[in-house]
């Protein structure tokens, strides 16, 4: 399986994910943002980090760079993409997946592990997980998620929500939401579910020894379901 | 010509900065204040003479970069 993962001005878990990927199978390659075309690829990242340091608003930047047309353009055929923490900002900045994400609500920076309860299995990110929370990574300052009203009611529709912030147990309350997101979202869709934001990091959860194994669990899974 | 924009949060976004803003003044003495809302402005100098079309060509980078419509207003200010 080929995997690509996109490094603009200012990423810094690019390397992180390529470890990641490689680990569990993927042939990855990493790709300039100034490039113009991709690579055949099973799956593209967009990686975390603070491309072209969150000037105007994170990811505004990143999301009309050269390589982006040829992002969407795979995505809108139905390439699996996925973005993670600036890439989830680039993704919603580029419109693959609906909202914003805002400020956190008091104005911290979170650097901490957190839970995520997976509620939608019918898709090729979280189908056949075995389990239904997930200890992640986060570290962000712009993590709020936000939507309007009729947007909220079309991702509930359609069952876009991916992750919420939640307990141990899995429980979601207002006491495990980190950053003030509308629902505790932590991640969601495009309509169609090959196209995945998320501000939690997979990648940095793949070593028993330094953090923990849930990213193994996400990322075999993974590959297994895009086999 | 040049001409501004002004981007502001729309009214039913949390605005956690201008919150903050509000709290200082008002530690600070300035006592009547009703609420801060925090925004942006641009000054963009266009090679253009017409203030209709200058004022368009704004009104379209607002809408494609300068603000994001899903929280954010933006308002075209003409200058000179």
């Amino acid at each position: 399986m080929k995997s690509s993962v996109i490094t603009f001005p200012g990423s810094n878990c690019d390397r992180d994910m390529d470890v990641a990927l490689t680990k569990f199978g993927f042939k990855n390659k990493m790709i300039w943002h100034n490039d113009q075309e991709l690579p055949k690829s099973d799956l593209i990242v967009l990686p975390g980090g603070f491309s072209y340091g969150d000037y105007l608003r994170c990811g505004s930047m990143a999301s009309k760079s050269k390589i982006m047309h040829s992002v969407i353009n795979f995505a809108k055929s139905g390439g699996l993409v996925m973005g993670i923490c600036n890439g989830f900002q680039i993704l919603v900045e580029s419109k693959l997946v609906p909202g914003v994400l805002l400020r956190n609500k008091y104005l911290q920076f979170i650097c901490k592990n957190v839970h995520v309860k997976v509620d939608n299995k019918e898709n090729i990110f979280f189908k056949n997980l075995d389990k239904k929370v997930l200890e992640f990574h986060i570290a962000h300052n712009e993590g709020n998620y936000f939507c309007t009203n009729d947007q909220l009611k079309e991702i509930e529709d359609n069952n876009q929500i991916a992750i919420y912030y939640c307990d141990q147990n899995g429980n979601t309350n207002d006491q495990m939401n980190p950053n003030g997101s509308i629902k505790n979202i932590a991640g969601i869709f495009n309509k169609e579910k090959n196209v995945l934001g998320m501000m939690p990091h997979p990648e940095r959860m793949i070593d028993e020894s330094l953090s923990g194994e849930d990213g193994s669990i996400f990322f075999k899974n993974l590959l297994n379901n895009i086999k | 010509m040049k001409v501004s924009a002004v981007i502001t949060l729309k009214k039913d976004v949390l605005d956690p900065q201008g919150k903050v803003i509000h709290e200082t003044l008002d530690s600070m003495g300035f006592n009547s204040v009703n609420e801060v809302r925090q925004g942006k402005y641009f000054e963009i100098d266009v090679k253009e003479n017409d203030p209709k079309k200058a004022k368009d060509l704004v009104e379209d980078m607002c809408k494609k970069l300068l603000a994001n419509l899903v929280i954010e207003n933006y308002k075209i200010i003409e200058t000179q």
